[in-house]
């Protein structure tokens, strides 16, 4: 990953963007925190796609994962819990120009917003949708989450979690108008870069459910996976994404899985014995709802002051 | 026809103005009849007021009091500004709707009911009972009962005269009221154009019968002349309802988004924006919860095309979190507030002044905001407008209250002239100097100018959080402190370039009413005639809310008692257990009290209707009766 390719280029460029351009305030979160790792990858795509730090926007909610704008050089919305979604539809909305990425936690996602989850996805509007699924409340100090697993025990639920929890994909699977659905684990950087660039590369709402680990309230809940390796499936596929040797040799239980292919998506995510990896669902022909929310962008002041009088014309007695 | 023409000779008796309901079952068709004949009425040049009778249900029972469905029609040969009182005359198509219409003192002894008779001979016993019951007894109470086989008539032109009557009974009214012939049927094509020839056919048929009808049934006839033309200046004018004129303002001030979730009474504005944005670039975007509609709004808001929600009391509620984050990250936005029956889900179609508190005070912290209130149907669409324009100067969400009186209200007023100075400008995308921090406050305003996304060198990150100029999460103890200095700075900045408001009626006297919002046209007329019976009583109607209006202290001054009347809740002094110090006072005067220290009492009930200017009338002569008996105030 750390290969010749990225800082050096014979291209001419009119601004060039380093790293460090998209890189914003010190990162606060914890010692061994996965979210260091998304950051870094969301960094080296915007890099490598030379995005315009300007034009891009990350849209947040609360949580640890909803720090992510203050730490990116570009504009960003730290907005209110479970609310990113809305936010970021609205900008993308009536200025398809802008590049948007959401950041967003189980918490955030799976259970205050889950609502807007829902929706978002049906409206499939071009963004990056990350949720940071560490299966705990961590900002607020260890409850469960939608996530969580049964018995593991937190400040809410201290004989252990009580009801199964939520499985992300099935339902994400389960929404119409889904157009790129993709699971990947924060401590494989170049499966979770890869995952991102192609997320960023669809057009359309990019669903990546990111397994991270929490050092501090959560450690076991990934310590038990990472120790076991035959609990991932790396699903692999000529129309998935480019998996490297690092994730060949980490995850060796692997499966063709074919992303166009709905129901296959389905079955692969209802089996829980097995945790998936890579794209599960891809359809790149999905229609997109700034394609008719931007309707009238274009207008210039005269165009909208002719309606407005023949509106007028209308109601005038 | 020919009966129409031969009885046209029929001598009118002139009039002022007159009161006309038109009550039925839901679906009937009460609404469009009503609507159409006081468009004809606007058309002719008459003054007009219209106000929709509408239950809570879409198909209630049939026959029943509660399921009355309707409209009124104030007309005159002057400005009217409100729906007034007791209706001269009404047109039933049966007798249980006139029930609650009665029971809501909508009828005075003498008013004039002309009444489906066809229930008379009901093949069900018991509707025959009814029927002959409730005619006694509206006759004993003194109303003008006359029984008219007017579903007998529109069967000779119609097999469904559920469907056709409303038509048949705007030919009785454009006779009874002398009304121009062609225009009624000019609107009528209108009204039925999407439905085809045959359709409109079929109507004119009907409005012809049902003028002959009454040219040979009844023995009586007005006319309301037009107002003078000089009053009309040669103005051309639109005849619109509250919400259609939020939904013009929205695209005269160059908003191009609406975001908002189904919610009564506000939801129309939205349905007459999804038929019509489209000419002038604008999109609605129906969300998924009250919460999304905002936060969507937000989201293009802060991409720099300032975005309207528009919503009512329990989506206001659902929406105060939000509404928080745009007074902390001063993103500029438009809300509109149709104010209904509340708390909780309370009266969804009915009118009421509730949320004035809620609005300014409903989120927890200081959240200054600019709350403007509409107070005529006009108003609904210049403040709009405006409130674009103060959203992006002031970098602050705007409130703009109307409520369910101003959104079915329908009226002619002057048609607005468009211009490019009411569009928002172009998005600026220019280049940020990175010396300028986002919140870069005048401490004297509280003002500051706001990167856009897209601006190289602008780039931050706007937050919830408390956050320092450089909208960076603050960690230290000033930044709190400052910041809410400095949203509250705005409105400071915002009152010192107000003017006070103007009093109607003498600028000193014994008693000064204050109102807000869609109540001006029924106090002023109530003030209008106590003045006329020598009473020292003007009143202030104000339109800031935050901040609001300067001098109000001054003005206060000049008289001996002041008292708010509005649409909300108060405890009536009199009640069991009230004291001066335990009672509950009325939303705008609890705020004048508060803003003033001036001893301002209330008047106000949640009856859920509009205040009628008789009723304003009434409290006027009790408490300046109270204030002569007690010496002073």
């Amino acid at each position: 990953m750390f290969g010749l390719k990225a800082d050096w280029s014979t291209e001419v460029f009119d601004r060039y963007f380093t790293i460090g351009d998209y890189a914003g305030g010190e990162a606060r979160w914890c010692p061994g925190c996965g979210d260091h790792a998304v950051l870094s990858a969301a960094h080296r795509v915007l890099r490598d796609e030379q995005q315009k730090p300007e034009l891009s926007v990350c849209v947040s909610g609360i949580g640890c994962s909803s720090r992510m704008p203050h730490y990116m050089g570009t504009y960003g919305f730290h907005g209110l819990h479970g609310r990113a979604l809305p936010v970021a539809c609205g900008v993308k909305s009536r200025r398809p120009d802008l590049d948007v990425w959401v950041a967003t936690g189980d918490g955030d996602c799976f259970s205050i917003g889950a609502g807007h989850w829902l929706h978002a996805l049906r409206y499939n509007m071009n963004m990056v949708v990350m949720v940071f699924d560490n299966a705990i409340y961590g900002l607020t100090k260890a409850q469960t989450s939608p996530t969580t697993p049964v018995g593991f025990k937190t400040n809410t639920h201290p004989t252990g979690a009580i009801i199964a929890p939520h499985n992300p994909l099935t339902v994400t699977l389960g929404i119409t108008n889904v157009s790129f659905v993709a699971q990947v684990v924060d401590w494989n950087p170049p499966l979770l870069f890869e995952t991102l660039k192609a997320a960023y590369r669809h057009r359309g709402t990019s669903f990546v459910r990111i397994i991270q680990r929490c050092p501090v309230y959560s450690d076991k809940v990934v310590k038990e996976l990472q120790s076991d390796p035959s609990r991932f499936l790396l699903l692999q596929h000529e129309k998935g994404l480019a998996v490297d040797d690092s994730a060949l040799r980490q995850f060796p239980e692997r499966t063709e899985h074919d992303p166009s292919d709905l129901g296959r998506a389905f079955q692969v995510a209802l089996d829980e014995s097995r945790i998936p990896l890579g794209l599960l669902y891809h359809n790149p022909a999905a229609p997109c709802y700034e394609d008719m929310s931007s309707q009238g962008t274009d207008f210039t002041p005269e165009q909208r002051l002719a309606g407005l009088e023949t509106v007028l014309d209308r109601l005038t007695i | 026809m020919s009966k129409a023409h031969a009885s046209a000779g029929r001598e009118a008796k002139i009039l002022k103005e007159h009161i006309v309901e038109i009550v039925s079952d839901s679906g009937e068709g009460a609404q469009k009849c009503g609507q159409t004949f006081g468009t004809v009425g606007a058309k002719m040049g008459n003054g007009v007021w219209t106000v929709e009778i509408i239950p809570a249900e879409i198909q209630p029972p049939a026959r029943s009091p509660a399921g009355a469905s309707g409209i009124r029609i104030r007309f005159a040969s002057h400005t009217v500004t409100n729906m007034g009182d007791e209706a001269d005359l009404v047109v039933a198509f049966n007798e249980q709707v006139l029930y609650s219409r009665i029971a809501n003192g909508a009828y005075h002894r003498g008013t004039r009911v002309l009444l489906e008779d066809k229930w008379r001979d009901d093949p069900v016993p018991e509707i025959r009972e009814q029927y002959a019951k409730a005619v006694a007894e509206f006759r004993e109470n003194g109303l003008d009962v006359h029984e008219l086989p007017i579903e007998k008539a529109c069967l000779a032109i119609t097999e469904n005269p559920r469907r056709g009557k409303n038509m048949f009974v705007l030919g009785m009214l454009c006779y009874l009221y002398s009304r121009d012939l062609d225009r009624a049927k000019g609107e009528i094509a209108i009204a039925f154009k999407r439905k085809g020839a045959e359709v409109i056919g079929l109507n004119h048929r009907l409005f012809e019968a049902g003028h002959a009808f009454a040219a040979e049934q009844l023995d009586f006839r007005y006319a309301v002349p037009p107002q003078p033309e000089e009053a009309l200046a040669g103005k051309r004018f639109i005849v619109t309802n509250g919400n259609q004129a939020v939904a013009l303002g929205v695209m005269a001030s160059g908003m191009e988004l609406v975001s908002m979730y189904p919610i009564t009474p506000a939801t129309s504005a939205s349905h007459y924006l999804a038929d019509v944005y489209h000419q002038v670039g604008g999109f609605v975007h129906q969300a998924e919860d009250e919460i999304a509609a905002i936060g969507f709004a937000i989201g293009a808001s802060y991409a720099g095309k300032t975005a309207c929600t528009i919503t009512s009391g329990p989506g206001l509620a659902l929406k105060t979190e939000m509404l928080a984050l745009a007074v902390m990250a001063e993103v500029p936005l438009v809300l509109v507030d149709v104010q209904r029956g509340g708390p909780s889900t309370g009266l969804p179609t009915k009118v009421e002044q509730g949320d004035l508190l809620a609005v300014l005070y409903g989120e927890p912290g200081d959240a200054p905001k600019v709350v403007l209130a509409a107070a005529t149907i006009e108003e609904c669409l210049h403040f709009v407008i405006m409130a674009r324009r103060l959203a992006e100067t002031f970098r602050t969400p705007v409130v703009l209250l109307t409520d369910a009186n101003l959104a079915t209200g329908v009226q002619p007023y002057p048609r607005p002239e468009p211009s490019a100075e009411w569009l928002a400008p172009p998005v600026d995308q220019s280049e940020w100097s990175e010396d300028v921090p986002p919140y870069d406050w005048d401490a004297r305003t509280g003002l500051s100018p706001r990167p856009i996304p897209g601006m190289p060198g602008g780039q931050y990150i706007l937050t919830g959080l408390a956050h320092t100029t450089h909208s960076r999460v603050a960690y230290d103890s000033d930044s709190n402190q400052l910041s809410s200095e400095m949203r509250s700075r705005k409105l400071s900045a915002l009152a010192s370039t107000l003017n006070p408001p103007t009093v109607h009626g003498d600028e000193d006297g014994d008693l000064l009413l204050v109102g807000w919002g869609s109540t001006l046209g029924a106090i002023e007329e109530a003030v209008d005639r106590a003045r006329a019976e020598g009473l020292a009583v003007s009143c202030v109607h104000l339109r800031f809310l935050a901040p609001l209006e300067p001098g109000l202290k001054e003005i206060f001054a000049r008289f001996r008692r002041v008292m708010t009347v509005e649409i909300n809740y108060s405890d009536d002094l009199k009640a069991p257990l009230i004291t001066d110090e335990t009672r509950r006072y009325a939303q705008l005067a609890m705020l004048l009290r508060g803003q003033t220290l001036v001893d301002v009492d209330c008047w106000s009930v949640v009856y859920g209707h509009p205040l009628q200017p008789g009723m304003i009338h009434g409290v006027i002569r009790e408490r300046l009766a109270a204030i002569q008996d007690g010496g002073d105030a």
